[in-house]
């Protein structure tokens, strides 16, 4: 140990001062993460408002870490929630278990499930954290409609899906929707 | 490679047994029996062979060419790919699969590829996606996509071809293995191809009236199968699915556990699947010597009263309001207890324990009744009943085992004869094995009845006609009328079964022992109920103890005295009274308690008497897991649990023991057997049936301490003699309960109940033209308590005798006051008086 060693310390601290900080100021000042950050999950809607899920369970299937709770249920001419016979009747994800791998959106047959880039999954309370199907549905944007209601884009399921793009184009949403975020 | 030398030269060495072939499979010897399938062979070597339409238990088709395998023949190679599911084994055989045979695997694959051409791909919405034949056969043998791109064929979907069954056309490959169920199995062919070519579909009528008319076979007999529900399970992909399971789960998300049927006395193997502690679906479990891969749709689909929304989770006790209160276990035990012991020291207790129970839980009744309640006074028989059968079953029934008659000897039988049993209806497993004894082996059944139902036909049946009461003269004197059957009868494995209707006519069992001893054939008894025939075995009835020997053999009495640590000569030594002997002495006020099972008031011969016997008795406690005409007039409700939620064994009419345990785990649900020993120590006494285990232990250690005594001839009861009743301008009334029709069992069950045959009354045409009854047009019969309108169909019963179904929905006796074999007055037209058809109806609607 020598004599100046001290102030060499005190060097190190004197220099750190002007070097760039490189502590964030969350939650002050909130960072946004990178464009393909697996955040929290949600539920897409068709343009008409009609859900995508088709209640299949394959995200819950996929789920590694069996954080995803989805049951089906038969969708009726006077209750429709989806184009087609099935819909999720009650869908739950739980941020406790779920370590965002994100297998349960590569799973999803009808593109309903993707994720948001928000991350803010964190509560005293462990049920707030199962999240339920009113919390992952995406918000509905101008032309949606509340479902249930009759399918408005054509007769049936196959139009949803084939002109799916044009339709999402139509409603000048294509990009917007994967804008929406739960801010 | 010395080791795989060795083994076929080993088979080569071998000699070939008689009636068997030795041929190559894989370049792997083997010796089969004559006319096996190659695909049953390969089966047995290990091979798998992929295929769809192949099912062991249905006649081969050969619709899929899945199984295409390469055959040739003495060096001689066939030209072709044959099925390896329609070919059978021949001597000199080489058969390679595609395992060693690129021809083979080429053939596959392209078939693979055809099958899929169709099928829409929706996997993530369809009810098999998971379980699926199809879908893991393309997985691991198909290609990773498709190269056809035109618009695939498309049907609209889902047709339903019941309120249960529905059918998507478009996943359909076409294997006909529910067409060739229903037609060869069931012998309900209401589903059949339709069309040719790409168009080719299963369907049910026209294809132009498909989607209006798909419930109804072109000349209008509505479809209806109580065996509907093994076309879904035995459909390789998901083109026949049920209302009732449709989108509510995965197969990742259930827990099966293999379970026993609780509805009829075949004791069918289940598979129960559930998720999150509910019942999701019932399967048919696999058991070649009772039920084989077979279940009837109430089987399979009525079980959702366990979640009933009005189940009773928690004890109830009957407040000073008269109502009745949520207590908890210990106030209900204590008030139970008490006013049982104060009833005990009165004038006695009666105990009624219904026919649905385990064998662990009857016996725990029976305990309850002799060593807690100190009385014979138990019956399990909630439903028309005698001294007669009671004779009959003790002396012919109770203690017998499958070696007696079981399925197996049903199928290997020279003639099965059907006494007041309506198989299809009472017992639709006994019915499948009957159908296919008479398809397979040829045995012959003969149905002494009163018209040609659907029984009598689909087992090629012969019908001995008579009169609805008449069945015992009609034993006595088919030595006249039928010798040729009496002559099949008198030939070694000849068989009678006999029904719980039997009961309802007085010497009837009599008679059937009589022609039993002419004849030697077998006879066996089987109940409608699940539990009934544990129940026998139990001694929860008034004269038998358990192991079958009577409640008056003083050195049983004895055994059993030491085996429970009792003090000598507690145990009643009397008879007791039977069901309808129980409820007249708690009418008459001669019993101060009851205790009730499972008991429907609508079943019993009297429903009004027993109602009003339930009201009048000092104390009734019941034991229910649903609020019924029981509860309402009980003063302490006790839940127990249902056949999911606890451990037991039923013992099916073979006298065959079938074992199950816990489904749904940590319900908080108890069975009887517990609740009752609980009540036993409240009241200060030791049941040692804790658990069905326990019970089980104690009652085998129980049926082990006696002796069974020779069997006794049944007498006749007196009113067999009686004189044949003026009839009076009266019609004879026959009836039997039909397999789907308004049981507390199948509550909360829509689709099913949909499927249940129409309720109509029968009768043959002369009788409707004397009446002015026209077919199709309502028919009503009356008696002095009420009457009851069906629509009128005409069928082959004999003259003056209408049909009518017991409790579709209306209760026969609770209506009419009289059951099979009464008297009914019989004219056209609903109800004359509409009001005087609302006094019946609408107290039977408050009873049930």
């Amino acid at each position: 140990m020598g004599m100046l060693d001290p102030i060499k310390g005190f060097g190190v601290t004197f220099s750190t001062m002007f070097k760039k900080v490189v502590t964030e100021e969350y939650p002050e000042v909130f960072y946004p993460t990178a464009p393909r950050y697996h955040g929290r999950h949600q539920l897409n809607r068709h343009p008409d408002g009609l859900e995508k899920c088709v209640g299949c369970e394959l995200c819950a299937w996929a789920c590694p870490a069996d954080a995803i709770f989805v049951e089906g249920a038969d969708n009726t001419e006077e209750e429709r929630y989806s184009p087609g016979e099935r819909y999720g009747k009650n869908y739950q994800i739980n941020y406790l278990r779920c370590i965002g791998c994100g297998l349960c959106i590569e799973a999803c047959p009808t593109r309903s499930l993707t994720m948001l880039n928000f991350y803010e999954l964190a509560d005293d309370d462990r049920q707030k954290l199962i999240y339920t199907k009113e919390d992952l549905l995406a918000p509905l944007l101008p032309g949606m409609e509340a479902p249930p209601h009759p399918m408005r884009l054509g007769d049936d399921e196959q139009d949803y899906y084939v002109r799916g793009p044009e339709l999402a184009r139509q409603a000048g949403q294509d990009r917007q929707s994967s804008e929406v975020s739960a801010q | 490679m010395t080791l795989a030398h060795q083994k076929p030269s080993e088979t080569a060495q071998t000699e070939v047994p008689e009636g068997h072939v030795r041929l190559t499979i894989d370049g792997q010897e083997v010796i089969a029996p004559k006319g096996e399938l190659v695909i049953r062979t390969a089966e047995r070597m290990g091979i798998v062979i992929p295929r769809f339409c192949d099912h062991p238990l249905l006649d081969p088709a050969g619709a899929c060419r899945q199984c295409l395998v390469e055959v040739s023949m003495g060096g001689r190679p066939m030209p072709k790919p044959q099925a390896s599911c329609t070919i059978t084994v021949a001597d000199g055989m080489e058969v390679k699969t595609q395992l060693t045979s690129p021809v083979a695997d080429k053939a596959q694959k392209g078939v693979m590829e055809l099958l899929l051409i169709n099928h829409p791909l929706d996997c993530p919405i369809c009810d098999k996606g998971g379980e699926c034949p199809l879908q893991n056969q393309a997985m691991a043998h198909g290609r990773t996509d498709s190269r056809f791109v035109d618009r695939k064929r498309t049907f609209p979907k889902p047709l339903k071809i019941s309120t249960q069954i529905l059918l998507d056309r478009e996943r359909c490959v076409l294997c006909q293995r529910c067409t060739r169920f229903s037609q060869q199995i069931a012998g309900d062919p209401f589903i059949d191809l339709l069309e040719r070519g790409a168009q080719q579909q299963i369907g049910t009528s026209e294809t132009a009236e498909l989607e209006k008319s798909a419930s109804h076979t072109p000349d209008g007999t509505p479809f209806q199968s109580y065996f509907s529900g093994n076309t879904i399970q035995i459909c390789p992909v998901g083109a026949l699915t049920s209302a009732q399971y449709r989108f509510r789960s995965r197969p990742f998300d259930l827990v099966s556990s293999p379970s026993v049927c609780e509805h009829c006395s075949s004791g069918c193997a289940e598979r129960t699947d559930f998720r999150r502690g509910r019942i999701m679906r019932k399967l048919a479990g696999d058991d070649p010597d009772v039920n084989e891969e077979w279940i009837c749709d109430k089987g399979r689909f009525a079980f959702r009263y366990t979640t009933a929304r009005d189940r009773i989770r928690k004890p109830l006790v009957r407040g000073e309001d008269g109502e009745l209160h949520e207590a908890s276990w210990p106030e209900a035990m204590r008030l139970a207890a008490e006013a049982l012991l104060k009833a005990r020291d009165g004038k006695g207790i009666g105990v009624l324990t219904g026919g649905r129970l385990t064998l662990e839980d009857a016996y725990a009744y029976q305990k309850f009744a002799r060593v807690a309640a100190r009385t014979n006074d138990i019956d399990f028989r909630a439903r028309a009943h005698s001294a007669e059968e009671l004779q009959f079953l003790a002396a012919q029934v109770a203690g017998t085992t499958p070696e007696h008659v079981s399925f197996a000897s049903l199928e290997k039988a020279p003639i099965v004869l059907c006494v007041a049993f309506e198989p299809e209806d009472e017992a639709p497993i006994v019915f499948l094995r009957l159908r296919k004894a008479a398809r397979k082996m040829g045995t012959r059944v003969a149905f002494v009845g009163q018209w040609t139902t659907s029984s009598v036909r689909k087992t090629s049946g012969e019908l001995l006609a008579c009169e609805p009461g008449g069945e015992a003269a009609a034993l006595d004197g088919i030595a006249e009328h039928a010798k040729d059957i009496v002559e099949a009868l008198s030939a070694e494995g000849a068989v009678i079964l006999v029904g719980e209707r039997a009961a309802t006519m007085p010497g009837l069992f009599a008679a059937v022992q009589r022609l039993a001893e002419r004849t030697g054939a077998r006879v066996a008894w089987i109940p409608r109920r699940a539990g009934e025939r544990g129940a026998l075995d139990a001694g929860a009835v008034p004269t038998l103890l358990p192991g079958g020997a009577p409640v008056t053999d003083a050195g049983a009495r004895a055994a059993l005295e030491k085996l429970w640590r009792l003090p000598e000569g507690s145990l009643p030594a009397e008879p007791g009274r039977d069901t309808a002997g129980i409820l007249a002495a708690a009418a008459a006020g001669e019993l101060d308690a009851l205790v009730v099972g499972g008991v429907d008031p609508d079943d019993l011969p009297d429903p009004r008497a027993a109602r009003e016997a339930l009201d009048k008795v000092g104390f009734v406690l019941s034991l229910e897991m649903r609020p019924s005409a029981v509860t309402e007039r009980a003063d302490v409700v006790l839940p127990i649990a249902p056949t999911a939620e606890k451990a037991g064994t039923f013992r099916n009419w073979e006298g065959r023991d079938r074992p199950f345990e816990v489904t749904l785990q940590n319900t908080g649900a108890v069975p009887d057997c517990r609740v009752l020993d609980t009540l036993a120590v409240e009241m200060d006494v030791d049941l040692f049936t804790q658990t069905p285990k326990a019970a089980r232990a104690d009652f085998v250690r129980a049926a082990n301490s006696v002796t069974r005594p020779a069997a006794t001839p049944v007498e006749a009861a007196p009113e067999a003699e009686q004189a044949k009743a003026e009839t009076n301008g009266h019609v004879k009334l026959s009836t039997w309960r039909q397999l789907i029709d308004n049981g507390s069992l199948q509550v909360e069950e829509p689709h099913l109940a949909g499927t249940a045959r129409p309720a109509v009354l029968r009768l043959n045409e002369a009788t409707a033209q004397r009446h002015g009854i026209v077919p199709g047009e309502p028919a009503t019969i009356r008696t002095e308590r009420g009457e009851l309108s069906f629509p009128a169909e005409i069928a082959d019963l004999p003259d003056d005798v209408v049909w009518v179904p017991s409790r579709s929905p209306v209760g026969v006796y609770e209506a009419l006051g009289v059951g099979h074999g009464g008297l009914v007055q019989l004219s056209a037209g609903t109800a004359a008086g509409a009001e005087s058809a609302e006094g019946p109806a609408g107290e039977t609607g408050g009873a049930a």
